[in-house]
């Protein structure tokens, strides 16, 4: 049997009876397929009920529109990857239970790459920066946190990538962008994203059990197992944490009416929920992952700084960012009293003086990047929000950077893996991100100046959200849809 | 103690599953936010067939929880009749 399934051993996780394994949704084929239609039927009958009822002019206000630029570029190429990944597990997986959940799994992923698009493409016939998504998707800088969560789970083994996706993605990240997120998306309004995401997560659920039955079944299989699965569970807790960071940004800055904040989302999804997981795993010797602790003291930090972080970069996104209205301050700082007020209004107070004096903030240098998670240097040390937080490994003579203890642990455990990140500040000065065309070998060559066609970024997609044409034409469009 | 929990999106099924359980789970703990409803019981969270199916006035397969689900907490234990989620701490 090994010879046909060759993948399940080199990760050292020892399985006796592959027979143990339940799936405990019993859900066979038929009624998969049964269940499936049903949920799609539904799906397009609202998302062709919000389109031709001009759904696109009920949103909020048209700053929310920038929110589904966002996740456009960062949502449905990872659903396909996800694909990717659960069609290579639903080959690699002795056992039958397995194979077939994973296979139901592609199979949803597909469905949620696929529905995403749709919902959204109506909003691409007006508005801008979302048509070059898949082109960005391996190119753009803030795109390489999610990128890199990816490719490190399907590069890793299959029992590795299962606790990556089913567990981290699934049971932490999936529970907080489709649920209170997509929640938020209703109460502003917008159907597509509403009934995408739901239906979606009606398919998490399934997911997550998936995901924690093979976390069990490791555990019960072999002792030998548990100190692998520990690692893993340290390691992907903290990746799925890092990929949160603008998850959170889009529920506090970016929905314009708000219903929780990533703070109370965080507390119920995954201090609650997870501590749960975690106490209840326990009994196989599980302890609570390193870095949760760090986790909670950052949940008040994290969204502000990547508001921030995105705010000062007005050249370099297919979406608007801006300063929010005197109102939305005051939410944030009732909803994050130890922390707004006294680290992060003044720098926005800050910014927004300086924007009304004609001198808009516009960071035109590359940002240094974490080597493993591959997110911006921006979190603060722990313990110190003044301080900025980084770390420096040495490899074969080479200096690699770290934004944290957790992704420098990460990268000194897989060295050799890690140094083939793709980062693109780093790239760029090596002449890898010009447009097709380029002669980088030139005498006048200068990396970095034809950034903007190698990202294919539509520049009416630049800027502040103020003046914008997004901002225009959404205004003039509600006009007309009032009057005659 | 941990509490398992199950949302739903909201529409007139949903409503009577969430019925059922309210009736079920003493202890139970409604949360409602906008187009969707979250129940929190301590430990163990039950959905029973029988009490559906008398909510909604017609025969109901535990399966069809699939189409209004929203995400879930425990771990899972399904029969024809019973459809529960639960914490071993």
């Amino acid at each position: 049997m090994d010879k046909v399934f060759p993948q399940t051993t080199y990760e050292g996780i020892k399985i006796h009876d592959w027979d143990k394994w339940e799936d405990p949704f019993r859900l066979t084929m038929d009624a998969y397929w049964k269940y499936q239609a049903e949920k799609e039927r539904k799906l397009y009958a609202i998302l062709d009920g919000f389109n031709q009822n001009n759904g696109h002019l009920s949103v909020t206000d048209a700053r929310y529109i920038n929110v589904l630029k966002l996740f456009l570029g960062s949502t449905p190429p990872l659903e396909l990857m996800a694909a990717r990944g659960f069609s290579m597990m639903g080959r690699q997986m002795n056992g039958a239970g397995p194979r077939v959940a994973c296979q139901m799994q592609a199979v949803d992923e597909y469905r949620h790459f696929q529905t995403q698009i749709h919902s959204i493409s109506n909003y691409n016939k007006y508005y801008n920066g979302m048509d070059e998504f898949a082109h960005q998707q391996s190119r753009m800088w803030y795109l390489s946190d999610g990128k890199s969560f990816f490719d490190d789970a399907i590069t890793a083994g299959p029992f590795e990538f299962m606790v990556a996706i089913g567990f981290a993605f699934e049971y932490v990240l999936t529970n907080i962008l489709f649920v209170p997120f997509i929640s938020g998306a209703a109460y502003n309004g917008d159907m597509a994203a509403m009934t995408v995401g739901f239906s979606a997560q009606s398919d998490e659920a399934r997911h997550m059990t998936l995901g924690l039955e093979c976390i069990k079944f490791m555990l019960e299989q072999d002792p030998d197992n548990l100190p692998i699965v520990q690692r893993w569970i340290d390691k992907w807790t903290w990746r799925g944490t890092r990929k949160l960071a603008s998850v959170g940004m889009m529920m506090d800055y970016m929905l314009p009416k708000r219903i929780m904040s990533f703070k109370e989302a965080w507390e119920m999804y995954v201090e609650e929920n997870g501590g749960a997981l975690f106490k209840d795993l326990a009994r196989y010797g599980i302890t609570i992952p390193k870095c949760f602790g760090q986790t909670i003291e950052e949940k008040e930090h994290v969204t502000h700084q990547s508001w921030i972080g995105f705010y000062m970069k007005p050249q370099a996104t297919p979406f608007h960012t801006w300063i929010p209205t005197p109102d939305e301050m005051d939410w944030l700082s009732e909803k994050y009293p130890n922390t707004f007020d006294k680290y992060y209004r003044p720098v926005l107070e800050h910014l927004d003086a300086q924007e009304k004096a004609g001198n808009r903030f516009d960071n035109k240098t590359a940002p240094m990047n974490c080597q493993v998670c591959v997110s911006t240097m921006k979190f603060n040390e722990p313990g110190d929000p003044m301080e900025m937080c980084f770390r420096e490994s040495i490899y074969q003579g080479e200096k690699f950077h770290t934004c944290s203890d957790h992704c420098k642990e990460i990268f000194d455990n897989e060295p050799e893996k890690y140094i083939q990140t793709f980062i693109s500040s780093h790239q760029v000065l090596q002449g890898n991100c010009e447009p097709d065309g380029t002669d980088v070998n030139a005498a006048d060559f200068k990396p970095g100046q034809n950034m903007l066609d190698y990202w294919k970024l539509d520049k009416r997609a630049l800027g502040d959200f103020n003046g914008s044409e997004d901002q225009k034409n959404f205004a003039a469009w509600r006009e007309q849809a009032t009057k005659n | 103690m941990s509490n398992a929990f199950i949302a739903f999106q909201k529409n007139d099924d949903s409503r009577c599953i969430v019925e059922a359980i309210l009736e079920d789970n003493p202890g139970a703990m409604v949360d409602d936010q906008p187009s969707m409803v979250k129940i929190d019981v301590p430990n163990r969270l039950v959905i029973k067939r029988e009490t559906v199916e008398e909510k909604m006035g017609r025969e109901f397969d535990l399966q069809e929880l699939q189409l209004h689900l929203i995400t879930i907490s425990g771990h899972l234990d399904e029969t024809d009749d019973e459809f529960t989620l639960s914490w071993n701490s």
